[in-house]
C-alpha cells in the first residue's frame, strides 16, 4: 500500500476492484465505512462476482474474469475524452510531457519487437528520446505527437464504452456511470484509493492490471495524497516484510537484484545502476545503489567482504535464467533436477497450479523437510486419502521431514502490514510439546553445515564458512540480533562528508539510510528498514496512539518503511510552490526553506519545490505514464485474454494468453479451450477462513466446514444442477467434487456476442485438519504465471461442470 | 495515552476492592461470605497480558494474549484468551471471524508437537530426535552441495550457484526469521528461494 490502513477515511471515493476487502480484510475495511460515515465517500466495487464488499457498496458492476485492462483503459480513454484530468499534476508530476522515440509502437495487440520465437520483446524502441545533453527530451505543451500524453491518447483510443462492454461484459450504461464517478476525482479536493488484492495479480497480465489503475491515478493527481494511493491489500501478515528482505529468487533485501550470469563482475553489475537522472535537478535516489549493496554485503560476510575481493560479490549466486521461481522449480522438479526442498510455513500441494504436477514433482525428490506449526498437506502428499489424494503411497520414494514449528503466540519479532508499518510482538505462549522457533531451526542446520566444511572441505565453502554470525548463542541468534543487524550499524566512525564531523560512532546503529556508506564503513542487512532500531531502541516497538488533527498517520505507532514515512511519494500532495493541492488536507508543505507537515516528507527536506521533483526514485523525478522497458509485456497495458478463455482476443486472434509470460512446453499440451471446458472460473476465499490454516481450528472449521462451488441460477439450470445438489468440476488438468451454492451473486454476462457463465471456487479446504475434506482450485488451474512475476494465473481459467452422484455416506 | 498501564494490574485491584468493600459494608453472615468465597474470580485477573498481531492477513490487527504464567519470567505459560487491542490504531479492538478465534488456531489439535519422519516407500511418519533430524539434513545438504554446486559457467565466470536444492519461504514468519533465513539460503548459493508473495 502506498498509504496507511487509517489513511483510507481521508477518501472521497473507494474502487474495489481485484479484491474483495470486507472478507477478506474485514478489519482494514472498517475505514471504508468510516469514510463512507464521516465523509461522504463512495464506494463501488467491480468484480465477477456480487461479494460481500459489494453488498455494502453504492454501486456494483459485473466484470468479466481476466479483463480489467480493458475497463481500465477504457477509464483512461474516458477520462481524456472529457477533461476529467488533474492537469497540473499531469504536466509537472508525470512523464506526460516526455517524447518517446520514432520506432516505437503498437499494433495486432502487439508492441514493436516482437520475437515470436522467443516470445519476448526487444525492448530497444520502448524509451524515451534522448537529447545531446544526455537528458530526456520534453514537450511541456504536450502537443508533440510523440509526446507520452499524445501517445497514450492513441493507444487508448480502441477502448471505447462499446468496445469495453463487449470484451468485459460489463454494461456500457454501469461503465460509464463509474468513469463518471471516477472523473469526479480529477478536482485538486477529490481523492479516489484504489483497494486490491490478488483478484489482480493472480494473472498472466497481473502487473499490467495495477499499472493500468496506477495510470488512471495519476491522471487524476490521487497518488501521494491523503485518501488516495495504490493499496495493495496483501494476503498473509508478513507477506510484505518477506518480500522486503528478499527471499525471492533474484532479489536482495531492500529491492536490490542478484545478479545474473551476463554481469560477470562486480563493476559490470554496477555500470547498469548508475540511475543517473533523466532530467536536470533530479534526486534520481538509487544513485545510492553501491551503498546499499555494500553495506549489505558487509552484513552478509563482514572482514570478509573487502574493496580487494570487490565486497565478496563472487559469494553470491549468479542467475543464467531469469529467476528460479516457485513454478520453475516444480518443474525441475518433474524433470529429476531438484533433489532437497524445504517448505517454511508453505503448502505448496494446495497452493501451486496443477496439483498433479505438484504431486509428482515432490515424488521425485530425495528429501522433502517441512517445517510448520500445522501438519499440512504438502507433509503428507505422499499418504492416500481416497479421492482427495489419491497416491500410490510405497512407490513414493521421497524421504519427508516434519518439524514442528512455533506459531505467532510463542515468537517474537516483526511483522510487516501492507501499510509497511514494522509491528514487534512478543511472545505469551509456551511452545507445545518440542516444537522449536524457526530461527532456531535454521540456525540449527546452518551451523552443522558450516562445521561440515570446517572439518571435511568441499564445493566453494567461503561463503559459508565466512557468513558473518556474531551472535551470543550461534545455535539459535535472538531476534533483537537480527533486527539490529538488518537496521544497520557503523564498523567505524561516519562522518558528513560537508563538514568531516563524526555523525556515527564506529559500533552504533545507524538511525537512518542516509548514514550508510559504499566505502566498507557501515553494514546494513536491509536498507529499507535502517531507523528501526536506532541508539534509541526498537522502533518498531513503539506504541504511542496519538494522531495530531486526526489525520491517521500515526507517526509514533511501530515503524513504517522507508524513513518511517506512512504516505509514498508524499511530496506529491503539494503543487509547485509546495502548497497542498487540497488545503482540507494538507500532508506535507514547504515553509519557503524546509519540508514539514503532518508526514515524513518524501524529498530532501531542503529541496526547492519548483526545482526537485515528487517522484525521487525515478531518474526522470516524475512519475510514469509510459514504463520504458521495465516492464516484460508493454510500456502500456494492453488487452490481453488469459490463457484459458472463452473467446480470442480481438486484437490479435493468434495470440493466447500473455504473449510473453513463460511457459514450459509440458504445460501448453494442458492447457483448455472453451469447446471442451465452456465455463470460467475464478477462486476466492471467504471471510470465516484464512488460506488452508484455520480448517485446522475446529471452530472456523464449524462456521464453513465444506468445499463448496458457486454457479448462477441460469448456469444450474442449463446443467440441472440443484441446490446444494453435488457437482463434478473438471478441467484440462484434472477434477474435483463438491456441494454447489446456486446464488443470484455471480449472474451470465455476454461478452463478444456470447454468454459466459462464471463458477466460483473458493480456497480453503484439503485433506488435513478439522473441516471436512475437500479440494482446492490448484486441482484446476493452468501452470502459467506473470509475464512480470510469473505470480500463477489463478483468477481466470476454463471448467465444466455437471451434476454428480451423492458421496456415498462413510 | 499511558503505555504502561497494566489492565491486568488494575483487574486484580479492582478485585480485591470489590470483595473487601461489599463483604464489610452489607453485612453479610457467615452463610453469605461462605457463597462469596466460592464465587469464581475474574477470570483474566491472575493472567499475564501479552501484545502481538494476528497472523493471517496484512491488516495487522493488534491483539492482547492473555496467558496463565509468564513466559518473560521463564514461566511455562499457557494461553487462555485472546482479544482486539483496543489501543490499536488500526483495528481498535475488533477482530473478524478468523481473529476472534484465534486463540483455538494456536491450540489446533493438528498443531505439530515433534518431529518425525516418513522413511521412502513408508505409509506413516515415525518419530525422530531432533538432533537425529538436523544431522541427517545437513547432511543431505552438505553431500547434495557438494555434488552440484556449480562454481563457474562455460565461459569461466563464477556463477556459484546451487540448482538441485530449493528453499519455499514463508509469509507469516517474523522479518527476523526471513533475514536468518535469507542469510543460510544465500551463503549455501540456493537460488531455488521463493516465497508466498507470488501466490
Amino acid at each position: 500500500m502506498t498509504n496507511p490502513w487509517t489513511d483510507i477515511k481521508n477518501t472521497d471515493l473507494v474502487i474495489v476492484m481485484g479484491g474483495n476487502a470486507a472478507e477478506a480484510h474485514p478489519c482494514g475495511f472498517k475505514w471504508v465505512t468510516e469514510a463512507k460515515a464521516h465523509r461522504g465517500a463512495k464506494l463501488v466495487v467491480v468484480d465477477p462476482r456480487y461479494t460481500r464488499t459489494a453488498s455494502v457498496a453504492d454501486y456494483y458492476a459485473p466484470i468479466r474474469p481476466g479483463s480489467d485492462i480493458a475497463f481500465l483503459m477504457g477509464a483512461i480513454r474516458w477520462c481524456m475524452e472529457n477533461d476529467k484530468v488533474q492537469w497540473d499534476y499531469v504536466r509537472d508530476y508525470t512523464n506526460a510531457s516526455f517524447l518517446v522515440r520514432e520506432d516505437f509502437g503498437w499494433q495486432d495487440g502487439l508492441f514493436s519487437g516482437y520475437d515470436e520465437e522467443k516470445r519476448d520483446f526487444d525492448k530497444e524502441s520502448w524509451d524515451y528520446q534522448i537529447g545531446d545533453d544526455g537528458f530526456a527530451l520534453t514537450d511541456p505543451t504536450l502537443e508533440n505527437p510523440r509526446c507520452v500524453w499524445q501517445m497514450l491518447k492513441k493507444h487508448v483510443d480502441v477502448y471505447t464504452p462499446e468496445f469495453v462492454e463487449n470484451i468485459t461484459g460489463t454494461p456500457r450504461d454501469k461503465f460509464l456511470d463509474i468513469c463518471g464517478m471516477i472523473g469526479e476525482c480529477s478536482a485538486v479536493d477529490k481523492t479516489m484509493t484504489s483497494m486490491y488484492a490478488l483478484g489482480w495479480t493472480q494473472h498472466s497480465k497481473g502487473a499490467q492490471n495495477i499499472r493500468g489503475m496506477a495510470m488512471l491515478q495519476l491522471i487524476l493527481g490521487n497518488i501521494g495524497v491523503r485518501g488516495g494511493g495504490m493499496n495493495a491489500l496483501r494476503g498473509h501478515s508478513n507477506i510484505q516484510g518477506l518480500t522486503d528482505i528478499g527471499l525471492m529468487s533474484n532479489l536482495i533485501p531492500g529491492y536490490l537484484n542478484i545478479p545474473t550470469e551476463s554481469e560477470v563482475d562486480w563493476q559490470t553489475y554496477l555500470s547498469t545502476r548508475s540511475f543517473t537522472p533523466l532530467r536536470p535537478g533530479q534526486t534520481s535516489y538509487w544513485q545510492n545503489y553501491p551503498t546499499f549493496m555494500v553495506s549489505f554485503l558487509k552484513a552478509m560476510w563482514g572482514d570478509a567482504a573487502t574493496e580487494e575481493n570487490d565486497w565478496a560479490f563472487d559469494y553470491l549466486p549468479k542467475l543464467d535464467v531469469p529467476a528460479y521461481d516457485i513454478l520453475r522449480m516444480f518443474e525441475l522438479m518433474n524433470n529429476d533436477r531438484v533433489n532437497l526442498y524445504f517448505c517454511q510455513g508453505f503448502n505448496p500441494l494446495l497452493s501451486i497450479p496443477n496439483r498433479e504436477k505438484v504431486t509428482t514433482g515432490l515424488s521425485k525428490l530425495k528429501m522433502l523437510v517441512v517445517m510448520d506449526p500445522l501438519s499440512t498437506e504438502t507433509s503428507h502428499f505422499w499418504q492416500n486419502h481416497g479421492a482427495h489424494n489419491d497416491v500410490d503411497t510405497a512407490s513414493i520414494q521421497t524421504e519427508v521431514l516434519e518439524l514442528p514449528t512455533t506459531c505467532f503466540a510463542e515468537d517474537e519479532g516483526a511483522l510487516v502490514n501492507s501499510g509497511r508499518w514494522l509491528q514487534w510482538h512478543w511472545p505469551g505462549a509456551t511452545p507445545p510439546g518440542e516444537a522449536k522457533h524457526d530461527t532456531w531451526i535454521m540456525a540449527q542446520i546452518w551451523t552443522r553445515v558450516r562445521e561440515l566444511y570446517r572439518t571435511e572441505g568441499g564445493a566453494f565453502p567461503d561463503p559459508i564458512v565466512n557468513l558473518s554470525w556474531d551472535y551470543a548463542d550461534p545455535g539459535e541468534p535472538h531476534p533483537s540480533e537480527l533486527a539490529r543487524e538488518m537496521n544497520g550499524r557503523a564498523l567505524s566512525d561516519v562522518t558528513d562528508p560537508a563538514t568531516g564531523a563524526v555523525i556515527v560512532q564506529a559500533g552504533q546503529q545507524v538511525s537512518g539510510f542516509g548514514q550508510l556508506r559504499g566505502d566498507g564503513s557501515t553494514m546494513a542487512g536491509c536498507w529499507i528498514y535502517a531507523g528501526s532500531w536506532t541508539e534509541e531502541g526498537n522502533m518498531m516497538a513503539r506504541r504511542d496512539n496519538s494522531d495530531p488533527d486526526d489525520v491517521g498517520m500515526y507517526l509514533n505507532w511501530a515503524f513504517a518503511w522507508p524513513a518511517n514515512r506512512r504516505v509514498l511519494y508524499n511530496r506529491a500532495s503539494a503543487d509547485l510552490q509546495g502548497q497542498p493541492w487540497d488545503a482540507t488536507r494538507p500532508l506535507v508543505q514547504w515553509d519557503g526553506e524546509r519540508w514539514g507537515g503532518y508526514d515524513v516528507p518524501d524529498i530532501a527536506p531542503t529541496a526547492n519545490p519548483s526545482e526537485v521533483g515528487p517522484f525521487i526514485m525515478n531518474q526522470e523525478g516524475v512519475s510514469r505514464l509510459f514504463t520504458r522497458g521495465m516492464m516484460r509485456d508493454g510500456p502500456f497495458p494492453t488487452h490481453m485474454e488469459p490463457f484459458e478463455s472463452p473467446m480470442a482476443n480481438v486484437f490479435n486472434p493468434r495470440m493466447r494468453g500473455n504473449p510473453v509470460a513463460r511457459i514450459f512446453e509440458s504445460d501448453v499440451a494442458r492447457l483448455g479451450g472453451s469447446d471442451e471446458f465452456p465455463f470460467v472460473a475464478t477462486s476466492y476465499r471467504l471471510t470465516e477462513h484464512f488460506h488452508y490454516w484455520t480448517k485446522h481450528n475446529p471452530v472456523n472449521a464449524a462456521l464453513q466446514p465444506e468445499f463448496f462451488v458457486e454457479i448462477s441460477e441460469e448456469l444450474a439450470a442449463e446443467r440441472g444442477i440443484t441446490k446444494g445438489g453435488r457437482v463434478r468440476v473438471w478441467g484440462a488438468r484434472g477434477q474435483v467434487w463438491a456441494k454447489a451454492v446456486v446464488t443470484k451473486r455471480i449472474k451470465p454476462m455476454t461478452c463478444d456476442g456470447k454468454t459466459v457463465h462464471v463458477v466460483g471456487i473458493p480456497l480453503h479446504w484439503g485433506f488435513m485438519g478439522a473441516a471436512k475434506k475437500g479440494w482446492g482450485p490448484n486441482s484446476l488451474t493452468p501452470f502459467v504465471g506473470d509475464a512480470n512475476t510469473d505470480t500463477p494465473e489463478f483468477k481466470a481459467f476454463l471448467v465444466n461442470i455437471e451434476p454428480a452422484a451423492e458421496e456415498p455416506v462413510a | 495515552m499511558n503505555i504502561d498501564l497494566s489492565r491486568r494490574g488494575f483487574l486484580r485491584l479492582a478485585g480485591a476492592g470489590v470483595a473487601a468493600t461489599s463483604l464489610g459494608a452489607m453485612g453479610f453472615g457467615s452463610a453469605e461470605a461462605a457463597e462469596a468465597a466460592q464465587v469464581r474470580a475474574y477470570k483474566l485477573a491472575t493472567t499475564t497480558e501479552t501484545r502481538n498481531t494476528c497472523p493471517y492477513c496484512s491488516v495487522a490487527c493488534g491483539i492482547i494474549m492473555y496467558s496463565r504464567g509468564d513466559v518473560k519470567a521463564g514461566e511455562t505459560a499457557e494461553l487462555m484468551h485472546i482479544e482486539g487491542d483496543a489501543d490499536h490504531p488500526t483495528n481498535r479492538g475488533t477482530l473478524c471471524p478468523k481473529g476472534a478465534a484465534l486463540k483455538d488456531f494456536v491450540h489446533a489439535p493438528t498443531r505439530l508437537t515433534h518431529p518425525r519422519i516418513r522413511r521412502a516407500g513408508s505409509d506413516q511418519f515415525e518419530e525422530i530426535s531432533w538432533d537425529e533430524a538436523l544431522d541427517k539434513i545437513a547432511r543431505e545438504l552438505k553431500d547434495d552441495r557438494d555434488a552440484n554446486f556449480i562454481a563457474t559457467n562455460d565461459e569461466g565466470t563464477p556463477v556459484n550457484r546451487w540448482t538441485t536444492a530449493g528453499f519455499l519461504a514463508a509469509s507469516a514468519t517474523t522479518n527476523e526469521t526471513a533475514w536468518l533465513t535469507y542469510k543460510t539460503v544465500r551463503s549455501m548459493g540456493i537460488v531455488g528461494f521463493d516465497n508466498q508473495a507470488r501466490v
